[in-house]
């Protein structure tokens, strides 16, 4: 039975490798605005270490924060790319009409982002790196929760995201990418949280990615962090998980109660 | 349908293990009733056609079944398992072919199948689907993303799709509606083959009703969401003053009440 459904959901995964193979037009995406992105904060970080005399080195603090950041929206989008295949291809009907459960679906968007955003990641560590000299020592052993809250971050978003459009049918799209955008000025990817006026800095505090670059700028200016801003991160991203896994579910019952999976295409049946 | 179970109970049809079981279904789409309380069953070996005018309630039927559309009330359940409980189990039996559910059309046929069969779960899978672009000779199109394919073509993918887990219960909603005579035909025989084999039973809309004729055992006639008539398709016509099932359809169609039964 176990068998049966890891089956299930390598189909999702395996749909989603079948069409990333010899499709230009899905591959390219998974790494150049990110490579591109590293490029030029890459410049903007040299350009700033050559005209300020402090001495800082903006290379970890600024051109790190923009490696995590850029993993958070590889991630997102690889939940919500696998998603739209099914969108585009008005696939709905056929595939819930298999025993495919709720959960193993979510569970294929979810492993199929961590096989897409890999890619992403692989291309930024090594521009970052070998380009612009940036060193994952600096963070030490911290790395590993960053990468892990600012995954499931993403992993939450891209479910939301998901279920948004589920929804509001396909033109809904639209509400889905700028989500990364609408986020960034409140958690600090480029600068410290207590820039921000008092009523931003109440929202950063819920916002599991803030603790993290708040936690990185901290080691990189040579301090000890907290852990409990981090476990705090942690604990938001996991109830944000399955906050976002029952919103995507509420969306889906209320899809099979109107009729909406049958006819997608009408968008909106209420 | 209450002649039809007391003739089972006085032993004039045998008993058959039944593969669906629909009981007082209902479905309303805010004041439009869709489907006001049917009840049927499909038996094992049996080819059931569900007819009835556009907007009749045959597809909202077919979607609950399916377990893609939440029924108001009523009890559905494949072999005896109910969908409403156990989603999973219940459609792991069954599968579909639909003239307005094409297989994407960015993978290819030989991808379709594999990942379809993945899902339900089908064992062999390699040897079933060799065996299944055999059988649809779909064979010299394997490679073939299925949205350059022909509408027959792409139906008959949808066909080797919905036999893919050997289905206790194949819904088929217009299966031969974009095909030519011919290969409907062959299409025909292939779902009569696999009723005849034993392992399952066919619930099959059409508005073809030589179609229907041919192939249905047994004809369930809805009009406004309700069973007015059921019986065998070719002694029906008679039953009601009509002289082919043609005749039957349109009368069902444009004067519902005049046959309504009790």
């Amino acid at each position: 039975m176990i068998f049966m459904h890891l089956a299930r959901i390598a189909a999702i995964v395996l749909r989603q490798l079948y069409l990333m193979r010899g499709s230009i037009s899905r591959v390219l995406p998974l790494f150049v605005w990110a490579g591109i992105d590293i490029v030029l904060w890459g410049f903007i970080t040299r350009y700033l270490n050559a005209i300020t005399s402090s001495g800082v080195n903006f290379v970890p603090s600024l051109l790190g924060a923009v490696l995590l950041w850029d993993f958070l929206i590889r991630v997102m989008q690889g939940v919500t790319m696998t998603f739209f295949e099914d969108v585009w291809s008005r696939n709905f009907l056929n595939i819930f009409a298999t025993p495919l459960s709720v959960a193993e679906y979510l569970s294929g968007l979810v492993l199929s982002s961590i096989a897409t955003s890999s890619v992403g990641l692989i291309v930024m560590v090594a521009l970052a790196t070998m380009v612009f000299g940036l060193s994952f020592f600096v963070y030490g052993l911290m790395l590993v929760p960053f990468f892990l809250v600012l995954f499931m971050c993403g992993i939450a978003l891209g479910i939301l995201g998901s279920g948004v459009v589920l929804r509001f049918g396909p033109p809904a799209e639209w509400f889905v990418w700028p989500i990364p955008a609408i986020i960034s000025p409140f958690v600090g990817v480029f600068y410290p949280v207590s820039t921000l006026p008092r009523w931003m800095r109440y929202i950063s505090r819920v916002l599991p990615p803030s603790w993290v670059f708040e936690s990185m700028r901290t080691i990189v200016s040579g301090k000890s962090i907290a852990p409990y801003g981090l476990l705090w991160g942690f604990g938001l991203a996991v109830v944000y998980i399955l906050l976002a896994c029952w919103f995507f579910t509420s969306v889906y019952r209320h899809a099979v109660r109107t009729g909406l999976i049958a006819r997608y295409s009408a968008e909106t049946l209420s | 349908m209450q002649a039809r179970a007391n003739e089972r109970l006085q032993g004039k049809i045998p008993l058959m293990e039944k593969v669906l079981s629909v009981a007082q279904l209902y479905k309303t789409y805010g004041e439009t009733v869709a489907v006001d309380g049917i009840s049927f069953d499909v038996d094992r070996n049996e080819i059931v056609g569900l007819l009835g005018p556009n907007g009749a309630g045959k597809t909202t039927t077919i979607n609950m079944i399916l377990g893609v559309l939440a029924p108001g009330s009523g009890r559905i359940s494949i072999q005896g398992v109910d969908i409403a409980t156990h989603r999973s189990q219940g459609l792991q039996r069954t599968n579909f072919a639909a003239v307005y559910a094409p297989l994407p059309g960015n993978l290819t046929v030989q991808q379709n199948l594999r990942i379809f069969g993945m899902l339900y779960g089908v064992e062999n899978l390699a040897q079933r689907i060799a065996a299944l672009l055999q059988q649809f000779d779909l064979e010299k199109f394997r490679d073939v993303k299925c949205g350059v394919l022909s509408s027959g073509e792409q139906t008959r993918v949808s066909l080797a799709k919905a036999m893919l887990n050997s289905p206790q219960l194949l819904l088929l909603d217009e299966p031969t509606a974009s095909l030519d005579p011919s290969v409907a035909r062959d299409i025909r025989d292939k779902i009569k083959d696999f009723a005849g084999q034993g392992t399952g039973g066919v619930l099959w809309t059409s508005h073809n009703m030589y179609e229907v004729e041919e192939v249905c055992g047994r004809v369930l006639f809805l009009s406004h969401g309700r069973i007015l008539l059921e019986g065998d398709p070719k002694t029906l016509p008679r039953e009601h003053g009509k002289a082919t099932l043609e005749e039957l359809f349109i009368s069902v169609a444009r004067e519902p009440l005049t046959l309504e039964v009790g």
